[in-house]
């Protein structure tokens, strides 16, 4: 054996694990995606090979269809908003403040709640009646709705639940915000640029790479949003928060429809990777890159 | 011009007032949540449901997490939990550790695309994977088990890689190059070399998969079947659809014991949190 060869089974054997674990877990069951969704699959049997059945029928689903509009208005709404909830925050907390360390944590920690543990507990907050929200909202004299019971409203709560747990891009956001040069800002004073102007033409274009990456994470979270609907909601009122990933787990482990769930995936899969193309795209042109 | 540098700096006043108002408004309103949370969970049934609300209980009603760790079998989530986050963080450190290696301290043709392979399977849905991972560990009769679990994670995750790579990256090569000199074997240099060097960002990662495994859901509700195996997010979430959602000083009782750990665990490690999730976003 040479010691090139030597060399590169070297880099297989530190390699292995990840190349077993891409091939098992990531390789296969997309391919196997693929191959069930062509088939009617219920477990209980082995898969039938029905051709392009199950995308006919989605066509026609008016569920499916219902499903990927809530889900378009959830994340038209979760993503413009989280992107400026967290930026508005990192923004305000790069300033000259006092107790930043502290109000960072303060931010910070309920992004680390589970998910379970955030639903209930926004379940409760949220409630109609009793809610602590619609107390407040009353106090302050504005209309409180009852937001788990409207369909108009029930959007919005999953929103603002999602946004309460927004601290990891806010931490991200800060980080990337101290590595921009304080020389770049005091040209900007120089040049009469105000705290808005600074925002605009020196901040946001210094940290462009980050929002890229953090959009592009949201986007692909927002599209598969599960767990908080699953428990505050379950998809009520009306169907009005049964999102797309919802009506994919019940098909294939509540109705065991098992390769119409698959055609599901795959489509997602696809509406995601479009997405993130177009993004970045988008991204190759807006996006500044330093010392490139 | 001594009148506009006065003007200026009240200016500065101005914003600086208006700065710290808005994060006391915003840190308020990201902290209140959680306190109700704590304050339910002391309160008794009567004063739960009193209108208006009890800004803060009259009697502090320490029993409710007695009562709730008894209703739901606590202590064997806690138990499962535990099982997999231990083992979870072992499988990870292993496995990402040897992979960062290669991708950071070996040198072989098409290493930055393949790392480029890597973090594109960050991007993979879930959805997409879960119908045939269900499928194979049902076949090899892994499901109502806690293997799903923690199993794949001894075959390194992508963000793991991530971050060990970066924190490897910065180790001089010389260091690397001195040992092999000396007839050390790359295994060697790993285990003695690079990670006693890397304690905090093997910290950070097993902080991250602790708390990942922590607070995983969907994977759970996917594989496990009998409440004997449920983890705590899980059985939480078994516990609130049981009981219909009138008990709610009992369910934020529960709520606060699932959280507590996090939390504790956060303020212990905080440094290397904010560190960790920073290096996150520098290089996305």
């Amino acid at each position: 054996m040479t010691n090139k060869q030597k060399h590169i089974l070297k880099v297989l054997a530190f390699l292995s694990p990840w190349i077993i674990g891409f091939i098992v877990f990531q390789l296969y069951p997309i391919a196997s995606s693929v191959y069930y969704s062509f088939c009617y699959y219920d477990i209980l049997r082995p898969p039938g090979f029905v051709g392009l059945d199950n995308y006919r029928s989605l066509l026609t689903d008016e569920v499916f269809l219902h499903s990927l509009i809530v889900t378009g208005i959830y994340a038209a709404l979760a993503i413009p908003l989280s992107l400026i909830v967290s930026l508005f925050f990192a923004i305000l907390l790069n300033q000259k403040i006092f107790g930043r360390g502290m109000f960072r944590v303060i931010y910070f920690l309920p992004s680390l709640i589970p998910m379970a543990a955030l639903g209930v507990l926004w379940k409760w907050v949220l409630h109609g009646e009793h809610g602590i929200l619609n107390h407040i909202l009353r106090l302050l004299h504005i209309p409180a709705p009852n937001w788990l019971g409207s369909t108009a409203w029930a959007t919005p709560a999953m929103v603002m639940t999602g946004i309460w747990a927004v601290g990891g891009s806010i931490v991200i956001y800060l980080a990337a915000l101290q590595d921009v040069p304080k020389s770049l800002y005091e040209s900007a004073e120089i040049d009469g640029a105000g705290f808005f102007g600074k925002v605009r033409h020196v901040t946001l274009p210094m940290i462009s790479p980050v929002i890229y990456f953090n959009l592009v994470m949201t986007i692909i979270a927002s599209l598969q949003v599960f767990v908080i609907p699953y428990i505050i909601t379950e998809g009520g009122p009306a169907r009005s928060t049964y999102y797309y990933a919802l009506y994919l787990f019940d098909n294939a482990f509540r109705f065991l429809r098992m390769g119409y769930a698959s055609a599901m995936a795959i489509i997602l899969f696809l509406i995601i990777f479009t997405l993130t193309m177009v993004t970045t795209k988008i991204a190759s042109k807006k996006v500044y890159y330093a010392g490139k | 011009m001594p009148a506009n540098k006065k003007s200026m700096k009240k200016g500065n006043l101005l914003q600086s007032i208006v700065v710290h108002a808005l994060l006391i408004i915003g840190a308020i309103a990201f902290m209140f949540p959680l306190y109700w949370m704590v304050v339910t969970a002391l309160k008794t049934l009567p004063e739960v449901l009193q209108s208006p609300p009890l800004w803060f209980p009259k009697k502090l009603l320490w029993s409710n997490f007695k009562t709730a760790i008894n209703i739901i079998p606590f202590w064997t989530y806690t138990m499962n939990t535990v099982i997999v986050c231990v083992l979870s963080v072992i499988g990870t450190l292993i496995s990402s550790t040897l992979v960062a290696y290669a991708f950071s301290r070996l040198q072989w043709k098409g290493r930055e695309f393949t790392f480029k392979c890597v973090l594109a399977t960050m991007m993979i849905p879930f959805p997409v994977l879960m119908v045939p991972l269900f499928v194979l560990f049902s076949k090899i009769g892994w499901v109502g088990s806690l293997k799903p679990l923690w199993a794949p994670t001894f075959f390194a995750s992508a963000f793991n890689i991530f971050l060990l790579r970066q924190f490897f990256m910065t180790i001089p090569m010389e260091l690397s190059e001195a040992a092999r000199i000396d007839g050390c074997s790359e295994f060697g240099i790993l285990v003695r070399i690079i990670l006693p060097l890397s304690k905090p960002v093997l910290l950070v990662v097993a902080l991250f998969q602790f708390i990942y495994s922590w607070n995983d859901f969907l994977a759970p509700l996917i594989y496990l079947t009998r409440q004997e195996t449920f983890t705590l997010s899980l059985g939480l979430q078994f516990y609130q659809s049981q009981q219909g959602g009138s008990q709610w000083n009992y369910l934020m009782a529960a709520a606060t014991l699932v959280v507590l750990p996090v939390l504790v665990l956060y303020f212990i490690a905080q440094r290397y949190f904010i560190e960790g999730i920073s290096l996150t976003g520098v290089k996305g």
